[in-house]
């Protein structure tokens, strides 16, 4: 049944809901990454939910003008407009007040949000509104796509992909450094207004999909789970694209599978699958990578320290460096330095005596500053200048037997 | 007689402020109701390195980044080589302090250099091989060639800041405006950076470095612009950075000893 789904095989609705959602993931994922780098990423849930009095106005005003309350295009026009208002309201507050955005935010979607459902409440008391189906822009409603529904996520997300492919530079100049790109006489206010206004347009577009207080999941999760993967912000927008289309792709196709799984949600868990997997095992900044990094790195601490104290003739307690040092053939089992262990312990402390002059020398700063205990002195100095500082040194200490 | 003797000085003034790469007039710039730069003058002098000096809050880069429309001010004019400020953006290269930005950004130290290059990329313009030879070749001059494609979180802050300059070193411009480029780097950087501003004043480029070290003013800059709020002084360094200026500059911040050491360095 998944593969059917997966294959486009499962009917004329399921395979428009996928290609629809899909190309929303992308569209959604893409500019979403913008909106992460430039550290706004809240942003999107005010927007969203400033949607839902815009939508509810906007099937009054066609209904009671005898029009059909239901019309999408419509509907979605007037959640662009007060999506609008309430971004403005949001620009306006953190500008000429002293509410951080945070607080901001928090005001304008409670607000707009709230307002929104009181019309809704009201819609549903009338006559008209018991079929308009309005609840579904919450959490989105794929079952009644109609194929202009998936022209307009269509279109929109390719309009808002080439807008994008048109302003990226100027957008990652002003996420990376807002001051630099002012002073080269960028537009940032504009630039962070186009932003904001694609942001609008993916949100609008993707109302029917996901529904409005999730659509904030298809916009963050793509572009955080592409972070953990690369350290290039062309290859973050490009992978969040990615990540955004292929959970939508396989979460819709998922949620046709079977009866009464609701489209918007399955996909936001998709997503959400995608970001644990990268959390986890994504090869610099992921969890797995950082506990490895972070034990290795002990490894080295515990042995060099348990060298330093056999060359010293002090005694080990930690168990940790003892095996270590018994793995590495350097210290026999009751404790005991075996020749290995005795020529290393001794390099060991000659370094460190080796490293004493490096930084007690002026001359020697930039390789001093390198220092940190565990780094090889040959990584940093030529054989001739370890020759010279050897001569200060003299001649081999005694090994300890 | 006196008519003439003011439009004498009228007109050399108007000259001034035509030749001069950065001047400006009247300048007052407030976060709420508190000036933090109030009417200040300045007029950068062509080919030398200007250092701004005064203590902390007294509004050393706030006047920087009124000047480059970066913050808005109250009110003031700004001329960039005798023409508005927006006529003459590509003549002016930035370089921000280090902290302002968040350096665990996705990006390597070349995308960072690449920036100062936005115009000559434009909107869809393809990245060439002489744009990033040009890159490159910014990097070398700060000494940072080999860390090209490193991210820039794994830079110590000196390095930070010498990408920063290579930046400000690939838009080619003929006005150069550093934010405190010597604060907290290395020994190595700071001779670094110094000399790459050296190399660009012999090419006859001007410099204006906010800086925060008074024991290097008189080694590294040919003029100094003292403020507190107000302009306190101006000039060349054997004129302007005397212990009487900065004593007016610093009030009580500076303690009689470093008076008296400056006073002794500066003869």
């Amino acid at each position: 049944m998944l593969m059917d789904a997966l294959l486009l095989q499962l009917g004329y609705n399921a395979t428009l809901v996928a290609i629809g959602a899909t190309l929303l993931g992308i569209s959604a994922g893409v500019t979403g990454t913008f909106l992460f780098l430039r550290k706004r990423a809240l942003v999107s849930d005010a927007i969203s939910h400033a949607t839902l009095p815009g939508v509810c106005i906007a099937f009054i005003l066609m209904a009671s003008f005898g029009g059909d309350g239901r019309n999408l295009i419509g509907l979605l026009l007037g959640s662009a407009v007060s999506a609008s208002a309430g971004l403005w309201c949001l620009n306006w507050l953190t500008r000429n007040t002293r509410l951080a955005e945070d607080a901001a935010i928090g005001s304008v979607l409670s607000v707009f949000f709230g307002f929104g459902i009181v019309l809704l409440t009201v819609i549903q008391t009338l006559g008209v509104g018991r079929q308009a189906g309005l609840e579904g822009f919450l959490l989105g409603s794929t079952a009644g796509m109609l194929w202009a529904d998936a022209m307009v996520i269509a279109v929109g997300g390719a309009v808002t992909l080439l807008l994008i492919l048109l302003i990226r530079r100027p957008m990652t100049m002003v996420a990376f450094d807002p001051e630099y790109a002012a002073a080269r006489g960028l537009p940032v206010s504009k630039i962070d207004m186009a932003m904001m206004g694609l942001v609008m347009a993916v949100t609008v577009v993707g109302l029917k999909v996901v529904g409005l207080i999730l659509i904030v999941a298809l916009l963050i999760i793509p572009a955080v789970t592409a972070r953990f993967w690369t350290e290039r912000s062309d290859y973050v927008v490009l992978l969040a694209g990615l990540a955004g289309g292929l959970s939508a792709y396989v979460g819709a196709a998922m949620s046709a599978s079977a009866p009464n799984l609701p489209t918007g949600p399955i996909i936001v868990l998709m997503s959400f699958a995608l970001f644990l997997l990268s959390l986890l095992f994504a090869p610099n900044r992921g969890v797995l990578a950082a506990v490895l990094r972070h034990l290795r790195f002990q490894r080295r601490v515990h042995l060099r320290q348990g060298l330093l104290a056999l060359a010293q003739g002090q005694p080990i307690y930690e168990k940790l460096t003892l095996r270590l040092l018994r793995r590495g053939g350097m210290v026999r089992a009751d404790g005991v330095a075996t020749n290995i262990g005795k020529a290393r312990a001794a390099k060991a402390l000659r370094d460190e005596r080796r490293w004493a002059v490096v930084r007690s020398d002026h001359a020697h700063e930039a390789a001093a500053a390198l220092y940190d205990g565990l780094r090889q002195i040959e990584s940093v100095l030529t054989q001739d200048q370890i020759s010279e500082i050897d001569r200060h040194i003299g001649g081999p200490k005694e090994v300890l037997a | 007689m006196l008519d003439l003797a003011s439009n004498n000085g009228q007109a050399r003034q108007e000259q001034e402020l035509a030749n001069s790469p950065l001047a400006i007039r009247g300048l007052t710039v407030s976060y709420g109701q508190k000036p933090a730069v109030f009417s200040v003058d300045m007029t950068v002098e062509a080919g030398r390195m200007t250092a701004i000096i005064g203590p902390n809050g007294a509004g050393k880069s706030t006047m920087l980044k009124a000047a480059l429309g970066i913050v808005p001010a109250v009110s003031g004019q700004i001329q960039v080589f005798g023409k508005p400020l927006e006529a003459q953006r590509a003549r002016i290269a930035y370089v921000p302090q280090r902290a302002s930005v968040d350096w665990d950004f996705p990006t390597r130290v070349i995308d960072v250099v690449l920036m100062g290059l936005y115009r000559e990329l434009g909107l869809l313009g393809r990245l060439r091989p002489s744009h990033r030879a040009t890159a490159m070749d910014c990097l070398d001059q700060v000494g940072m060639g080999d860390f090209a494609s490193r991210q820039i979180g794994q830079l110590s802050g000196g390095q930070q800041q010498r990408v920063f300059l290579a930046r400000a070193l690939a838009q080619g411009a003929d006005l150069y405006l550093l934010d405190e480029p010597f604060a907290g780097v290395d020994a190595a950087t700071e001779k670094a950076i110094i000399g790459v501003l050296k190399t660009l004043r012999a090419a006859g480029k001007t410099v204006v470095v906010v800086h925060h070290d008074l024991a290097t003013v008189a080694e590294y800059f040919d003029n100094v612009f003292l403020i507190n709020t107000r302009k306190v002084a101006e000039g060349p360094v054997a004129v302007s950075f005397s212990a009487a200026n900065l004593q007016a500059t610093y009030g009580g911040r500076l303690a009689t000893a470093q008076v008296d050491q400056l006073a002794l360095a500066l003869g």
